[in-house]
């Protein structure tokens, strides 16, 4: 039987390129700066950094370590992990859907305000053009289906674009796709931040961000908040990680590489911080109010504090310009990570090749996305399941991956001695701790605590017939569908595949149900 | 900027970019094994 050859990357450049692709994404410009300032500000560093090391880096190396052992997509790896565990596999798949196709929105929003720039489009009151006149935002109603073409067209040249890299394969559409924006990001954001530096206020801005509040150290919701931003950050143990590393050739440093791409983007959040503060406090100053007033993250910071600081700023197109190209191409990249984690799923199941998958999945997600987010009511429609989908999502299904994987399964030994066989970084006795003990603890309390809040305050004042239905429903049929998923029998002879694989690691030997090998060489022990 | 601001931000880019640039020289310095 003649099985499908996998895809490879060229060499871990590419990887490592498209890695932090994907990691530097929205979340790194609109979140970090406003997570780290409401918590404790220079002092954050702190917690910060031990989350990153304790929780973020760790479990990159678990995501690395079973995709290029398994070579598989995530359903593929945990059931060539044991069978039983594909299911979570494919819950990490259904997060990476629903993700995927509210992603796409805010991506098209911020190719949007590119151009809008150039005119500065909103006048003298973002906030009323952002609502009013680009999304005719439909407060009253709780989800309808009354389409905004301003917003549907753009949406639909997003997803041509990413499925479009997407067809091209890994290599040349993925790899070169990241060879291309990654390095343009860094240089347009650094131009960026270069620029508000030099504006009036910056000083008073940076002096906002990172003058340190110690008292902070001391709130448990502190070291909470920095977890939260390293594990939604780093892209870490729903599948994305995984998928990539699946695609690396058989001797790849791993932990080499998974430094590097960590590092990359806390670096890269950091001078997010920088730039969005000095921006902040140039606002501040114009409007003759304190930085604290103007302070604000995510889709309210993007779409109305940046627009008003364009306005007020001498230059100021070409710096909207700058700002929004960066929200594009630090999106469009991590979109099309997001997006090959269910295309390769349903491409392992069911043998479908690329372009077939691209159409058939990819354009699925399209219409689902094209159907339910660019309406007039698909702002809260979005604010909902984003929350859910993070909160939830993410954080339940690392939770569950985490657990299965060090307690259940018992299998950290076995990861551990696969990224020591291949890497120049060697994890030990002290990363196991971080993986099995510190992160299902703060995993674990993070659900738990959401869970507690959203049951009993509902979600940010909107209808409970709209959190119901697109927050709690939604994840609900995710594992629900993920549960369904891993009992669809393999349509082909993924065994076979794998023991032809000439990548695949010399430690597995005949069948994929005798991999158990636990007993390994010691550990280096370098982490 | 005040003094523990200026501690902080160079505290922040020590670290992180400075383990950046640490680990991409350790990649650097491993390159990996030809098949």
């Amino acid at each position: 039987m003649v099985t499908q050859k996998r895809e490879v990357w060229s060499g871990r450049s590419v990887f490592i390129m498209a890695a932090i692709g994907s990691a530097v994404g929205l979340g790194n410009i609109w979140r970090f700066p406003y997570v780290a300032y409401e918590n404790g500000g220079g002092a954050f560093l702190i917690p910060y950094l031990v989350a990153l090391l304790t929780a973020g880096i760790p479990l990159l190396f678990v995501d690395y370590a079973m995709g290029h052992k398994f070579r598989g997509s995530p359903p593929l790896a945990f059931r060539r992990l044991a069978r039983g565990s594909e299911f979570i596999g494919w819950w990490q798949v259904f997060v990476c859907f629903v993700i995927g196709v509210y992603y796409a929105v805010i991506v098209a929003w911020a190719a949007c305000y590119t151009f809008f720039s150039l005119s500065e489009a909103w006048g003298d009151d973002p906030e009323s053009f952002f609502l009013n006149d680009f999304l005719h935002m439909n407060s009253d109603a709780t989800f309808g289906l009354d389409f905004v073409p301003g917003v549907s067209w753009p949406l639909l040249l997003v997803w041509v674009a990413v499925l479009g890299v997407l067809a091209l394969g890994v290599q040349r559409g993925i790899g070169n796709a990241n060879r291309i924006f990654v390095p343009l990001l860094v240089v347009l954001f650094g131009t960026l931040v270069i620029r508000a530096l030099f504006l009036d206020g910056a000083v008073e801005g940076l002096n906002a961000f990172f003058t340190p509040n110690w008292d902070a150290l001391t709130d448990t919701g502190v070291w909470i908040a920095a977890y939260a931003q390293i594990f939604f950050s780093l892209s870490v143990a729903f599948g994305i990680m995984l998928t990539y590393s699946s695609y690396l050739k058989k001797h790849t440093n791993l932990t080499g590489s998974g430094l590097v791409v960590g590092f990359s983007n806390s670096s890269f959040e950091v001078l997010a911080g920088i730039g969005v503060f000095s921006a902040l406090g140039f606002m501040a100053q114009a409007q003759g109010v304190q930085v604290s007033e103007v302070v604000s993250g995510g889709i309210g910071l993007a779409f109305i504090a940046f627009p008003a600081i364009v306005s007020q700023m001498p230059g100021g197109p070409l710096f909207g310009v700058l700002f929004f190209a960066c929200l594009v191409f630090a999106g469009f990249t991590s979109m099309i990570s997001i997006i090959q984690v269910t295309l390769s799923a349903f491409e392992d199941k069911t043998g479908l090749g690329r372009v077939p998958a691209v159409l058939i999945i990819g354009g699925f997600s399209a219409i689902v996305s094209l159907l339910l987010f660019p309406t007039t009511t698909g702002l809260n429609t979005l604010d909902v399941v984003d929350r859910f989908a993070n909160q939830f999502g993410i954080v339940g299904v690392a939770f569950v991956a985490v657990v299965v994987i060090a307690w259940v399964l018992r299998r950290l030994p076995e990861l551990r001695d696969h990224l020591n066989s291949v890497s120049s970084f060697h994890v030990g006795t002290v990363w196991q701790v971080f993986v099995g003990v510190i992160t299902p603890i703060v995993l674990g309390y993070m659900l738990f605590s959401e869970i507690r809040d959203r049951i009993r305050e509902g979600y940010g004042g909107l209808p409970d017939s709209l959190v119901t239905t697109f927050g709690w429903g939604v994840q609900a049929a995710v594992l629900v569908l993920a549960i369904v998923m891993s009992f669809v029998p393999w349509r082909r002879d993924v065994d076979l595949g794998y023991e032809e694989d000439e990548n695949r690691p010399d430690s597995v030997t005949v069948s994929i149900d005798k991999t158990d090998s636990r007993e390994g060489t010691e550990p280096g022990g370098n982490l | 900027m005040n003094t523990s601001a200026i501690v902080m931000m160079i505290l922040a880019l020590a670290t992180l970019w400075g383990g950046l640039i640490t680990s991409v020289l350790h990649l650097r310095k491993h390159p990996d094994e030809p098949k």
